[in-house]
């Protein structure tokens, strides 16, 4: 699999990161290099290999349904860019 | 168990049929969020049920709330549904401003709770909507884009609340079923407490995938999805917009594009949402800060022994224990509090005349207040008491209905207006023996006359009786002696 | 005393406890030290008069009890530390003052050691020389005739261990980046058994794979540290339930009869004859204290670094989505939401932070999923079967820790396979969740430290932490720093 220019450009905007013709050329070259690095995958036989997700094999941690108050001002809006009347505030979003 | 009644909608060109399957989002009922510890209250100031886990700070990591598997457990159950002891945790990745951490949790390939079915009474019989599978997910915040012409707000209290997704196959065929459809599931989810059902508040919404084909075609179109939408109304309307929309497009030789659109209700008519089009690859993985969920058997067996009667079982109780008809039986289990009420003034009074009360009197009163069960001015007590008043003949059916008026008025306690209201019948027969013997003689022709074969007086000689007890007088006894007397 | 700085961890602590040093001249005397050591870049972050202050409360306290009393420690930026700003060296956090503290630090505080400040490290802990830093690179305390990079991610940590900025401190691995720069530095690096110490309040790079560890200038501080660090936090799901252990208390260097293997696949082309030998030296020194020394083969190692990086990238995509400009940090400007979602992640993010987003986006997009995220998944449970299969065997593994030691600034920076192959002995035992330690072994002709790797079982530090304290006696490494970065 080759990437291309138009793979580094839709890729870049799932990825939410802005472009321009230099970075695209560059990531051109490494992201091809990176993939015909790990396509040496591509020489073992999976078939009957089950996937590994997680190397840990204890049951999952359950939680009891109980509610910690947090302090909005103090926790949750204290790092924010720009925040209103208790609301996060951010650029008009475009339906 | 076929579809009997067909849904056709006309073209140009022919008939066509609709084929709707369902998406319905499911608020659980929870003190807690899903993967954290913040409150799930609706209404409160913006961004004070937050955690760090919900505003997605670095470093945060989510724990399962077992209380929300066990109601996905029992909202499978509810749906006759197979509860899979294995089930994974996946990230559902894309970017929007009320979703904090960029991606959602949600359940992929393997959800909680696999194929199941719900059962439709429709006027036409029965039908089986299939279910294709229930997963649990997590909610995404709120986004405000009127608030100012620059900037949109955001409030993360709805962020992280634990929602099933039920999704439905396409097994609905009309935006009547598709209204009863959800009515029943919104029905389970409350008799099992899994679910509020507040479609207001958005404890509940569907997508709606909407396609059409020909008539009796057996293949499919290609479908839309109307998203998010919170009223049945709407939702009925939206189907048959958006099914016409597609016919018209068909007949004209242009193709149906499977996408997403957003029904605007004051326009009435559905429109694509340009802004989910490029989002479209959601690059699903297992989350890695979750292990699998692996169920003990145990643990499922515990919640089906503690699960509630359903609506389906209750029906047929009611069917056998009240003998209703399926119908009325239908229309009682159909809310949970609307059953209990019955059950309340049956078991104190008589099944068949709590029916007609409640179905009847009771439903009007409601409809007219726009009010629920729940808060019904007349106490289940109190229709009780008012059934046993006219099955001891303590007061007349006619008279009853005078009460009840003053019952919903007041909320009183029917005994009492009987008794203040002087309303009480009067069914002493040597009473009204001497007030009949009264209008007989002076009635002396209308008595000769109906001697002589003028049956239809008969009436005149109740009515005048009736008038004479101010209308309390116990018809039945007013006719036995009547009967007598004019023999 | 002049040279309390040298002392180690658990010294450091005892002396103050037999009250032959306060905790304030301990804090001092490193305050001092890191003032004049800003060349080696290793300090993002701190904040000396809390230092200080608590130092000084701790001297007025009478209970001395606690395991890391009075012990000055700064951490890699990656942990979330309360009131203090985390960055995870990324421009992107910039300003970033988490309101909370992570487990593992909030241990070590617990412990009454003394927070000194925040170590630099690769972006977002993706690199293998700390030169993806938005705060510049690290500098190693050995040099050649160039400054030398100190391995990465971890890079500020080892460089302060090493440099004697910190008494110890906690790294992060996820393909080796505790172990990596511990043998580029000649300290003592573990990376624990996945799931044995807590993620929560760690900024996320592979959440699969991360894992905080100590990084220290012997075995037996390497000890104390993992036993305060480790143990089951009900806030993270894939932490184990497992107890911590007395890990100190239970040192041994009496390793006769353990089972070592030695896997035929950790020769790899172009690995230097000084490593060979070093690793060669190891395994006498095993037989020497009567360990058993066993040929093994992990067949699919090769496979493990084409692996790594889908897995890793794949999972960091997603882990970094949150950095958005709208809850904390950087955020540019844009006309609407997604202009400045763009804008915000294209300046705040560095290029390699980049390169690996969008690697892992592509592995996971609709088409490629099965090709490469779903095989390298599977390729994870051949790799992960390799080692359950030598471990019936054997009871650890011996390697060495890196192909090279420690290389010029820029040196590998155009070529990111080149920097990749760094961490081609580190990268199976992140695969596999196994602990893996780096111990200084010796030096190479240009006097630059080399590292041996114990590999241990599941939850088996111990073993490789008796191994590697019965190595360490006998190799007797000498650190040989001469303090030329020193700015009097
Ligand atoms: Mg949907
Ligand atoms: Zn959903």
């Amino acid at each position: 699999m080759t990437i291309t220019k138009d793979t580094v450009k839709k890729i870049s905007k799932l990825s939410r990161i802005s472009t321009n013709s230099k970075f695209e050329e560059e990531m051109i070259k490494d992201l091809n290099s990176i993939i015909k690095f790990v396509d040496q995958l591509n020489e073992l036989n999976i078939d009957k290999v089950e996937p590994l997700s997680s190397v840990v094999n204890e049951k999952a941690t359950l939680r009891e349904d109980e509610v910690k108050k947090m302090n909005a001002k103090n926790d949750i809006l204290k790092n924010s860019p720009e925040d209103n009347e208790n609301y996060y505030v951010v650029p008009k979003v475009i339906e | 168990m076929n579809n009997k009644f067909n849904y056709y909608l006309k073209g140009k060109k022919g008939e066509y049929e609709v084929v709707i399957g369902l998406e319905v989002h499911a608020q659980i009922l929870s003190e807690a969020k899903l993967f954290s510890p913040s409150a799930t209250k609706f209404g409160q100031e913006p961004n004070s049920q937050v955690s760090l886990v919900d505003a997605a700070m670095p470093g945060m990591l989510p724990v399962i709330n077992k209380f929300c598997v066990e109601q996905a457990i029992k909202t499978g159950l509810g749906l006759n549904a197979k509860i899979n002891n294995f089930s994974i945790f996946d990230r559902k990745n894309y970017f929007y401003a009320d979703l904090p951490q960029g991606y959602q949790i949600s359940q992929y390939k393997n959800p909680i709770v696999g194929e199941g079915k719900v059962i439709l009474d429709m006027p036409y019989g029965t039908k089986e909507i299939g279910i294709e599978r229930l997963h649990l997910e997590q909610d995404a915040g709120k986004s405000l884009h009127d608030q100012d012409p620059n900037n949109s707000f955001v409030d993360l209290n709805r962020s992280g609340i634990a929602l099933m997704e039920i999704v439905s196959k396409p097994d609905l065929s009309s935006p009547e079923e598709v209204s009863v459809y959800i009515k029943k599931l919104r029905s389970i989810m409350r008799y099992l407490n899994t679910c509020d059902g507040n479609m207001e508040e958005g404890s509940l919404r569907a997508d709606v995938n909407v396609s059409v084909r020909k008539k009796g075609s057996k293949d499919f179109g290609t479908r839309c999805e109307i998203k998010n939408m919170n009223s049945i109304k709407f939702i009925q309307q939206a189907i048959d917009f958006e099914a016409y929309r597609q016919i018209e497009l068909i007949e004209d030789g242009k193709a149906v594009n499977q996408e997403t659109r957003l029904f605007d209700n004051k326009k009435q008519e559905t429109r694509s949402m340009r802004s989910k089009e490029d989002a479209h690859d959601y690059r699903y993985f297992p989350d890695p800060d979750l292990l699998p969920l692996k169920l003990d058997s145990d643990f499922i067996e515990n919640i089906k022994k503690k699960l509630p009667e359903l609506p389906d079982q209750k029906k047929q109780r009611l069917i056998n224990e009240f003998k209703l008809s399926s119908y009325e039986a239908g229309v009682i289990i159909s809310d949970k509090e609307t059953s209990a009420y019955y059950e309340n003034v049956a078991k104190n009074s008589d099944y068949k005349l709590a029916s007609n009360w409640l179905t009847v009197e009771l439903f009007a009163v409601l409809n007219k207040q726009n009010k629920n069960i729940s808060d019904s001015p007349v106490s289940s007590i109190n229709l009780a008491k008012l059934i046993n008043l006219i099955k001891n003949n303590t007061i007349s059916g006619k008279i009853a209905k005078t009460v009840f008026e003053e019952m919903v008025k007041t909320d009183g306690d029917p005994e009492k207006i009987v008794i203040d209201r002087g309303l009480k019948q009067q069914s002493d027969p040597k009473e009204l023996e001497k007030i009949i013997s009264k209008i007989l003689e002076n009635n002396g022709d209308k008595v000769k006359q109906y001697k002589s074969g003028k049956e239809k007086l008969f009436g005149f000689f109740v009515g005048q009786a009736m008038k004479e007890t101010e209308g309390k007088g116990n018809p039945n006894l007013i006719n036995d002696i009547l009967k007598k007397m004019l023999k | 005393m002049s040279d309390i700085t040298k002392l180690s961890l658990v010294d450091t602590v005892n002396n103050i406890k037999n009250k032959s040093i306060s905790c304030e001249e301990v804090t001092s005397a490193y305050i001092k030290r890191i003032n004049k050591s800003k060349k080696l870049n290793c300090y993002i972050e701190s904040d000396f008069e809390q230092a200080i202050n608590k130092a000084k409360s701790l001297d007025n306290k009478s209970d001395k009890n606690k395991k890391l009393f009075g012990a000055p420690i700064a951490v890699k930026d990656l942990f979330c530390t309360k009131n203090l700003q985390t960055t995870a060296s990324s421009k992107i956090l910039k300003g970033f003052k988490p309101q909370y503290e992570s487990t593992v630090t909030s241990k070590l505080w617990d412990q009454d050691a003394i927070l000194l400040g925040k170590l630099n490290c690769d972006e977002f802990a993706m690199g293998s020389s700390n030169e993806t830093s938005f705060y510049g690179n690290v500098i190693n305390p050995y040099r050649n005739k160039n400054d030398l990079v100190p391995g990465g991610s971890s890079g500020g940590c080892s460089s302060a261990v090493a440099a004697n900025l910190t008494v110890s401190t906690v790294g992060t691995d996820t393909g080796g980046s505790i172990r990596q720069p511990a043998s580029f530095t000649g300290i003592v690096g573990l990376k624990p058994t996945y799931g044995r110490c807590s993620r929560w309040g760690i900024v996320a790079f592979a959440s699969s794979l991360d894992q905080a560890g100590p990084m220290t200038k012997n075995v037996k501080d390497a000890s104390l540290m993992l036993e305060v660090i480790s143990g089951y936090d009900q806030k993270d799901s894939t932490s184990s339930k497992k107890n911590s252990e007395n890990f100190l208390n239970n040192l041994s260097k009496n390793i006769k009869g353990t089972k070592i293997g030695i896997p035929k696949e950790y020769v790899v082309e172009g690995m230097s004859k000084e490593i060979q030998k070093l690793w060669d030296k190891g395994i006498e020194i095993c037989k020497s204290l009567g360990c058993e020394i066993i040929n093994v083969s992990l067949p699919h190692t090769k496979y493990a670094l084409p692996t790594y990086y889908i897995i890793a990238p794949a999972e960091a995509s997603s882990n970094l989505a949150r950095y958005d400009g709208v809850r904390y940090g950087f955020r540019s400007k844009g006309n609407d939401l997604i202009e400045m979602y763009e804008n915000t992640r294209g300046e705040g993010f560095g290029r390699e932070v980049k390169r690996r987003i969008l690697i892992g986006t592509y592995v996971l997009s609709s088409g490629y999923y099965d090709a490469y995220y779903l095989k390298a998944q599977k390729v994870r449970s051949m790799i992960k079967k390799d080692f359950d299969d030598v471990y019936k065997e054997v009871d650890a593994i011996l390697t060495p820790t890196a192909p090279s030691s420690a290389f010029a600034i820029g040196e590998k920076t155009s070529d990111p396979i080149s920097m990749y192959l760094n961490d081609v002995f580190t990268v199976p035992t992140n695969l596999a969740g196994l602990p893996g330690i780096s111990i200084p072994a010796g030096y190479d002709q240009n006097n630059l430290p080399l590292g041996l790797q114990v590999i241990g079982r599941h939850f088996d530090e111990q073993k490789i932490l008796d191994i590697s304290y019965a190595l360490e006696d006998e190799i007797k490494f000498k650190a040989s720093i001469e303090d030329w970065w020193i700015n009097e």
